[in-house]
């Protein structure tokens, strides 16, 4: 038997990870373009394309006016034969474009029954930031989430952004990217092997962070980190977690939270967007449609962002979005203890 | 405090915009000093019109002393936010306005209080102009104007509508305002003003034609600092004659580091709108000596160089204070003791707004909507209820 050595894990950081599904996708095929603003010269508004334009030049890494309508307008037919990545800076300023996103996009491909695909990817950083306000800071993940004809997907650590960004980019349909600057610079230990150039993450099924007996949590993006922060206090008062990350808002993998919470027979949702018609709300509703409603023995919480426009004064937007101590507070009422 | 009070009092003496009134700083007035001159200002470049702005000005000493004083408090204002940022006493964006003085200043001085101001990020020039105390603005950066909700990027008084954070969107929101005016027949306007980056909006070409074909009161200004973040103006425009743009609205190119020149081109326009020739456009040229906010340095899409030469040969402060020492209107003295006066009430608004507290968390939810009854607000968890007051 042959000696085999440890693989080799290394420290990426989510921006990192990000860089190299773009530049490894970008170098094998030709089609891939990124276009945006400051995206080239500039390396990125938050340094997430640096280097790529040094190494791809004008023709693959494409600054544009502050203009996002156009952005996506160009974008759209260029999928005759082309598959561009187009970054918002944020997905705030997305909503200037929204209109092209749904009805030129996502619609796109049904209304012309087949014959007209639309491969891109729209991608940028979504949701709360730090100090930005009200209207920075809004989490977008529902307003797609809502259209079909869409993919959603909400990426937590580097090893989800860099596969999941892979597969969105290798995707033949519109899917919307939601990064969150607040975890670009975070790095996350990478295995061996989703350093190889065709580790992807399929898109649509999500994966069990922590295994636990007592209660399912589940989240998406940032949060999914404070998950696991309360399950570690939690586990001292001898509750164990199950903690799932999505990994995909759309199309969700609801039958990963059926399965867990027939054994957990607990469920709290954890997001950063709003409560109304979210993704803690659509997985309520499916539970309660599907085979698990039976095995619930209480009902669903959902651990969501304050019901307001996210205020600047950093008190105020600490109390508006889920905390440590509020999932942790939400996991023992919805177990009773 | 009362002697904050009179801080606050002093401060918004100075910037109340009163042509030709005597509202004199400093106490001193020197009987040989001349009480006005006649300047010669840069010519606008016109697009559809038959008449343009005066090239021969006249400044009174008091104007000047008050045009100055104005122009140095808004650049040590934002040379304090630099520092208060550096502290992370301010946080999230910050986009400061240091170079641009002149263009704020200036419009101010030929408008009225009563007149209507929307702008995008970049506005704290404006806040102050328009009558907000710096004492405020930099609290509100913590705490103050919009009670904390709001920060750098969103601060409004009466008859400002901000600080806008959407590039464009606040075009079509100024020429709805001045189609509240045009609506109360009351002769006022609103002036909106925009970037370079901003003229490429699709939205604000759909403001253009609306303001055209209902002849609404609007000074649109695209403020153009050659830059807008890192892409400078000849890689994002196809055109960078930003004041054609509006193809059938006249316009200006007005030199924006003159005050002069913008107060002159500003009456200009002034007259066209409440004359009801319906809307105009005037294009600043300007410069931002910081980078675009406070995570841009500001030096990897230009040089230098550049910098350095635009504030040694075209810092708006310096051009009037030479102006006004070569015309003998003030003393080295004075404009120093000017100087001395801004930087205390700038160190004393900063201290008042580090020690400020917080806004306390009741008002976490308060002011969603206007004129309701109180609502409740779901917090994080089904077990949070949270009180929301109009």
């Amino acid at each position: 038997e042959f000696h085999r050595s440890v693989p080799a894990a290394v420290q990426v950081t989510v921006r990192d990870a990000l860089n190299q599904a773009m530049d490894e996708e970008l170098e094998r095929d030709e089609r891939v373009f990124l276009m945006g603003e400051e995206v080239a010269q500039y390396d990125g508004a938050y340094k997430v394309s640096r280097g790529l334009w040094k190494k791809y030049g004008d023709k693959r890494v494409i600054d544009t006016p502050i203009s996002e309508v156009s952005l996506i307008l160009i974008c759209c037919p260029l999928q005759a034969g082309l598959r561009p990545i187009c970054e918002f800076m944020t997905f705030n300023f997305s909503m200037q474009a929204i209109d092209q996103v749904i009805n030129s996009a996502a619609k796109t491909y049904y209304m012309s029954a087949g014959l007209q695909p639309v491969p891109i990817v729209f991608r940028g950083p979504n949701g709360a930031s730090a100090g930005v306000a009200a209207q920075h800071s809004q989490c977008f993940a529902a307003w797609y989430a809502h259209c079909p004809g869409l993919k959603v997907v909400s990426p937590w650590n580097s090893e989800d952004a860099k596969g999941l960004l892979k597969s969105a980019i290798r995707d033949d349909n519109p899917v919307v990217f939601l990064e969150n600057e607040l975890m670009y610079g975070v790095p996350f230990e990478m295995s061996e092997e989703s350093q190889s150039k065709d580790f992807t993450i399929p898109i649509g099924k999500a994966k069990i962070e922590r295994q636990g007996n007592h209660v399912t949590v589940v989240s998406h993006s940032r949060y999914v980190g404070h998950c696991l922060d309360a399950a570690a206090v939690l586990a001292k008062e001898g509750i164990e977690c199950e903690v799932i990350n999505l990994r995909t808002i759309r199309p969700m993998d609801v039958e990963s939270i059926e399965t867990s919470v027939m054994k957990t027979n607990h469920l709290v949702t954890v997001e950063g967007g709003w409560p109304q018609f979210g993704v803690g709300a659509e997985i309520c509703a499916r539970i309660m449609e599907g085979p698990a409603f039976n095995y619930l023995d209480s009902p669903v919480t959902r651990v969501t962002g304050v019901d307001i426009p996210m205020p600047y004064a950093k008190i105020l937007e600490d109390h508006s979005v889920p905390q440590i101590k509020d999932i942790i507070f939400s996991v023992k009422k919805t177990l009773n203890v | 405090s009362g002697k904050m009070l009179s801080n606050i009092s002093n401060v918004l003496r100075a910037c109340a915009q009163k042509n030709g009134a005597a509202v004199v700083m400093s106490a001193r007035t020197y009987a040989d000093f001349t009480t006005q001159a006649t300047f010669e200002i840069k010519k606008c470049d016109l697009f559809k019109l038959d008449e343009a702005p005066a090239t021969q000005v006249v400044m009174t000493r008091d104007e000047g002393l008050q045009y100055y004083r104005t122009m140095q408090t808004m650049r040590r204002m934002e040379l304090k936010a630099d520092q208060l940022y550096k502290q992370k006493i301010i946080r999230g964006f910050c986009h400061l306005y240091d170079g641009q003085e002149a263009c704020a200043v200036g419009i101010e001085a030929a408008i009225n209080l009563t007149d209507h101001l929307i702008t995008a990020y970049r506005a704290h020039g404006y806040t102050y102009t328009r009558g907000g105390t710096f004492n405020m603005q930099i609290v509100l950066l913590r705490g103050g104007i919009a009670k904390g909700k709001g920060g750098s990027m969103h601060m409004y008084c009466k008859n400002f509508y901000g600080g806008n954070g959407i590039v464009g969107a606040q075009v079509p929101l100024g020429a709805g305002v001045a189609l509240a005016c045009k609506y109360q027949e009351n002769n006022q306007l609103c002036v909106c003003l925009y970037g370079d980056g901003a003229a490429n909006q699709g939205q604000i070409f759909e403001t253009y034609n609306m303001a055209a074909l209902w002849k609404l009161p609007v000074i649109f200004i695209c403020e153009n600092n050659r830059y807008g973040m890192g892409t400078s103006v000849e890689r994002a425009a196809a055109s960078t004659d930003y004041y054609k743009r509006g193809e059938f609205i006249p316009g200006l190119r007005v030199d924006g580091m003159d005050v002069l020149c913008v107060r002159e081109a500003t009456r200009f326009a002034a007259d066209h709108c409440r004359s009801g020739k319906g809307p105009i456009l005037m294009e600043l040229q300007t410069y931002r000596y910081h980078g675009h906010s406070m995570s841009d340095p500001g030096v990897s899409y230009r040089t230098r160089e550049e910098i350095q030469e635009v504030r040694s040969k075209s810092d708006p402060i310096s051009m009037l204070k030479d102006r006004m020492l070569s015309n003998n209107m003030a003393s080295v003295e004075e404009l120093k003791e000017i100087d001395v006066e801004v930087r205390k009430e700038i160190e004393d608004a900063a201290q008042f707004a580090t020690t400020d507290p917080e806004p306390p968390l009741e008002e976490l939810c308060n002011h969603i909507f206007s004129n309701n009854p109180p609502v409740e607000v779901r917090g994080t968890n089904p077990w949070s209820k949270l009180k929301s007051v109009s």
